[in-house]
C-alpha cells in the first residue's frame, strides 16, 4: 500500500541534546516515524515529552548553539539534517511550513498581514507585487478572513486570536508546501474557535493536498483530524499506529492514560475523571528500564531493567514500546478504562 | 496615523501651557521671594526693582503678571537682563540655539550610527570574544564623564601633541557658524561631536544589543525564519525593526534633554557658546532672567522632542497609534 516514492518524510532515530549547566540534557532520544503525502499524522504527548523539539529540529528551527542533533531527516529523499543554511532556507516556508500555538505573538506586530504573507511569497517565487497581493488576498479569503480586501492591509493587533491564526496558515499555505507541520495550532484558542481551526485545516488540507504534522497534547483534536498516531513520552516514541488503532486497541498505558483521562458524554458521570499520576521525568536523570515505569501501575520486574524497544506487537503496524504481553495489556486495561466498543474505524 | 498626530499636537500645547504656568510660579511666586528684587541682579538699585515691578506688572493680578511675562518671552521678546546691562535675553537665546542644535545633531547622527553597528555587532557576533570586547567598550564609553573626556582631547589635541599630523589639522576651540564658513564649522566641531556621543554610543549600544537578543526569543522571529527569508533579513527587517522601538523612544528623550541645555558641560569645555553655555553664565552671575528664558525654552524643546518620538514611535510600532 506504501511503496517507497509515496513517503514524503522519514525520520530515523533522531536524537536532539542541549549542553547545559547540568550536563547534557536529551530532549529527543530516538525518535523515528514515517509519513505519506498528504497524510494527517498527530503527535500527542505532554509538555516536554520533545515533540515540539522534533519538529523544530525537521524544520532546523533550534539555533541554540548548545543543541546537539543526530539522525537523520529524510525529506524527498534528502537528508534535511545535512543541507546548507541556504537550501534549508529554500525548503522552509516553501516546502515545508510550520504554524505555531500562539497566534497572539506569532505575527510580527509592526507589519501588515499581507505584508508578511507577500515576504513569504517573495522569498520562495519570483512574482510581481502586484500578483503577491492578489495571491495573499486570495489566501486570506480561502482560510475565511471576511473583507479580505480590506483586511490585508490590518497589523495583527486588528485581528482576533482565531483569525491570527487563520492568517498564520494562509502564511503557512501561501507556497502550497507539501507539509504543514502545525503546533499545538489551537492550544491557544477558546473551544468554538480550536473546531473552526481544525476544520479549516481539514478542507485546507484537501485543498491544497499538504500532508500534516499536527502536535498537539489534546486527545480530541487527535481523534479528530489525523489519519495516523504516535504518542510521545519523555523523547520517546511509545506508541504508533492507525488512529483507529490506537483509539480502539491502545496498547502502552500511558496511551491508555491520556485517553481514560478525556471526560466522556457516552458514560455515566464518574466522580472524578482519572488521571495519571506523579510527572514526566526529568530529563537530566531518566529512570532505568522502561521510563514511564515510576508512574504506571502496570510496571512489572523486567521494567526496571529492560528499557523496551518500539516494536510492532499488537499487529499491523500498530507500534509500542511495553513489555506487557499484548493479552495481557488488553485484559487490564479494558479493567482501567474501558475504552470505547469498537466500531470500526472512524 | 494623522489623527494620531492631531491628538499628539494639542497634547504638545497643553504640556507646554502647564510648564509655562509651573516655572511662572516658581519664579515670580515662591513664598516669601521677592520676585522683583530677584530679576535684579546682584546688588540692585531702588529703582531699578521699582522699575521692574511696574515692567512685569507685579501689582497686578497673577493672570496679568502670567500674560505679561509670556508676552515678553514670545511675543515683544523685550525680557532684559538687569545683570548684564540690560541685554535682551531671547535674542541671544536665539543666537545660542544654532551652536547648541549644530553640537546635539551632529553627535546624535554619530551616535546613532555607532550605536546601531556596535549593537548589531555584538548581537550578531554573540557567543565569540567580540561580544564581551564590544560591551567592555560600551562601559567604557559609558563610564567616562563629558568633561573629563573633553578637558583630555582639548589637552592632547589643542596643547600636547597638536603638532602632530593627525591633530595639526584641527582649528582652536570656538564656534563658526555654518553658514559663514561650512569646512571651518566641521573642524571645529567634530572633537565635541565625537567627545559628546561617546557616553551614547556605550549606552545606545548596550540597549540595542540587549533588545536585539530578547527579540531572538520573540515567537514572530521564529515565525520569520520558518517562512524560509534570509537570515539578514529577519536581522534587518524583523529583529532591528522591533528593536528599533525602545531606541527611539530613548533616542528622543536624551535628544530633547542635549538640546534644552543638556549639553552644558560639552558647551563649556569646547567653548561653543551655545545655550548650555548661556545657562552656565546666568547660573554663576545669577541671572535670573536668562535662567527663566532658558528654562522655558528647554522645556519646550523637550516637549516638542518627545511629541515627534511619540510620533517615530507611532510610525514604528502600529499598535500605539490606537492609544
Amino acid at each position: 500500500m506504501s511503496s517507497a516514492s509515496d513517503v514524503l518524510l522519514d525520520v530515523r532515530d533522531l536524537k536532539v541534546s542541549f549542553r547545559t549547566e547540568d550536563g547534557i540534557v536529551r530532549a529527543v532520544d530516538g525518535v523515528s516515524f514515517s509519513l505519506r503525502r498528504g497524510e494527517v499524522l498527530g503527535i500527542v504527548g505532554e509538555s516536554g515529552s520533545g515533540k515540539s523539539v522534533s519538529m523544530m529540529t525537521v524544520m532546523r528551527l533550534i539555533i541554540d548553539p548548545n543543541a546537539i542533533f543526530e539522525g537523520e531527516v529524510i525529506y524527498k529523499g534528502r537528508d534535511l539534517m545535512k543541507l546548507s543554511q541556504d537550501e534549508m532556507r529554500r525548503v522552509r516556508g516553501s516546502e515545508i511550513s510550520m504554524i505555531f500555538q500562539d497566534p497572539m505573538t506569532s505575527l510580527n506586530p509592526v507589519y501588515k498581514v499581507g505584508w508578511q504573507i507577500e515576504e513569504q511569497l517573495h522569498a520562495h517565487e519570483r512574482l510581481s507585487k502586484r500578483s503577491a497581493r492578489a495571491r495573499s488576498i486570495e489566501l486570506l479569503k480561502a482560510v475565511g478572513i471576511p473583507n479580505a480586501e480590506s483586511r490585508i492591509d490590518d497589523y495583527p493587533h486588528q485581528f482576533s486570536g482565531g483569525m491570527r491564526q487563520r492568517v498564520m496558515i494562509a502564511m503557512g499555505l501561501s507556497c502550497n508546501p507539501d507539509l504543514l507541520i502545525a503546533d499545538e495550532p489551537t492550544t491557544a484558542l477558546d473551544v468554538t474557535i480550536q473546531a473552526q481551526i481544525l476544520e479549516l485545516i481539514k478542507r485546507l488540507r484537501r485543498e491544497f493536498d499538504s500532508a500534516v504534522v499536527l502536535i498537539t497534547h489534546d486527545m480530541g483534536v487527535v481523534a479528530d483530524i489525523a489519519d495516523r498516531v504516535v504518542v510521545m513520552y519523555a523523547g520517546r516514541i511509545v506508541e504508533q499506529g492507525q488512529k483507529s488503532q490506537v483509539f480502539y486497541d491502545p496498547q502502552h498505558p500511558y496511551a491508555w492514560g491520556l485517553l481514560g483521562s478525556i471526560p466522556r458524554l457516552d458514560r455515566e458521570r464518574t466522580h472524578r475523571l482519572p488521571t495519571i499520576p506523579g510527572q514526566p521525568p526529568s530529563m537530566l536523570a531518566v529512570p532505568a528500564g522502561c521510563r514511564f515505569r515510576p508512574r504506571c501501575p502496570q510496571a512489572f520486574d523486567r521494567c526496571a531493567v529492560e528499557d523496551p524497544p518500539l516494536l510492532e506487537r499488537a499487529g499491523d503496524g500498530h507500534l509500542d514500546a511495553c513489555l506487557l504481553p499484548v493479552e495481557a495489556k488488553r485484559e487490564r486495561r479494558d479493567a482501567t478504562i474501558r475504552p470505547v466498543p469498537a466500531k470500526g474505524p472512524a | 496615523m494623522l489623527t494620531f498626530v492631531v491628538r499628539r499636537l494639542i497634547g504638545t500645547i497643553l504640556v507646554v501651557f502647564a510648564i509655562t504656568v509651573l516655572v511662572f510660579l516658581i519664579f515670580f511666586h515662591t513664598p516669601g521671594i521677592d520676585p522683583a528684587r530677584q530679576l535684579a541682579g546682584r546688588n540692585p538699585n531702588p529703582g531699578t526693582i521699582k522699575l521692574i515691578r511696574h515692567q512685569y506688572g507685579l501689582d497686578r493680578p497673577l493672570p496679568v503678571q502670567y500674560v505679561i511675562l509670556m508676552k515678553k518671552l514670545f511675543i515683544t521678546r523685550d525680557l532684559a537682563s538687569y545683570s548684564n546691562q540690560g541685554e535682551l535675553v531671547v535674542p541671544s537665546l536665539v543666537a545660542a540655539a544654532p551652536v547648541t542644535l549644530s553640537l546635539v545633531i551632529g553627535a546624535a547622527v554619530i551616535w546613532v550610527i555607532a550605536a546601531i553597528g556596535m549593537g548589531l555587532a555584538a548581537a550578531v557576533l554573540r557567543g565569540t570574544i567580540w561580544d564581551p570586547i564590544l560591551m567592555i567598550l560600551a562601559l567604557i564609553g559609558i563610564s567616562m564623564p563629558v568633561f573629563w573626556l573633553g578637558e583630555m582631547a582639548n589637552l592632547v589635541i589643542q596643547s600636547r601633541y597638536h603638532d602632530f599630523f593627525l591633530f595639526s589639522w584641527v582649528p582652536p576651540l570656538g564656534y563658526t557658524p555654518l553658514t559663514s564658513d561650512p569646512w571651518m564649522w566641521f573642524k571645529q566641531l567634530v572633537v565635541p561631536w565625537l567627545v559628546l556621543s561617546v557616553l551614547y554610543i556605550g549606552l545606545y549600544a548596550r540597549v540595542l544589543r540587549n533588545s536585539l537578543l530578547e527579540s531572538e526569543n520573540e515567537d514572530f522571529v521564529r515565525t520569520a525564519r520558518a517562512k524560509g527569508i534570509t537570515e539578514r533579513r529577519v536581522l534587518f527587517r524583523h529583529m532591528l525593526r522591533t528593536s528599533l522601538i525602545t531606541f527611539v523612544s530613548l533616542f528622543g528623550l536624551d535628544l530633547g534633554v542635549l538640546i534644552g541645555g543638556g549639553a552644558l558641560l560639552a558647551e563649556v569645555v569646547f567653548g561653543l557658546p551655545g545655550v548650555g553655555f548661556l545657562t552656565y553664565h546666568a547660573l554663576t552671575s545669577l541671572d535670573l532672567p536668562v535662567i527663566m528664558a532658558t528654562v522655558v525654552y528647554g522645556a519646550i524643546f523637550i516637549v516638542i522632542a518627545s511629541a515627534l518620538v511619540d510620533v517615530a514611535y507611532a510610525y514604528l510600532d502600529p499598535r500605539v497609534r490606537l492609544a
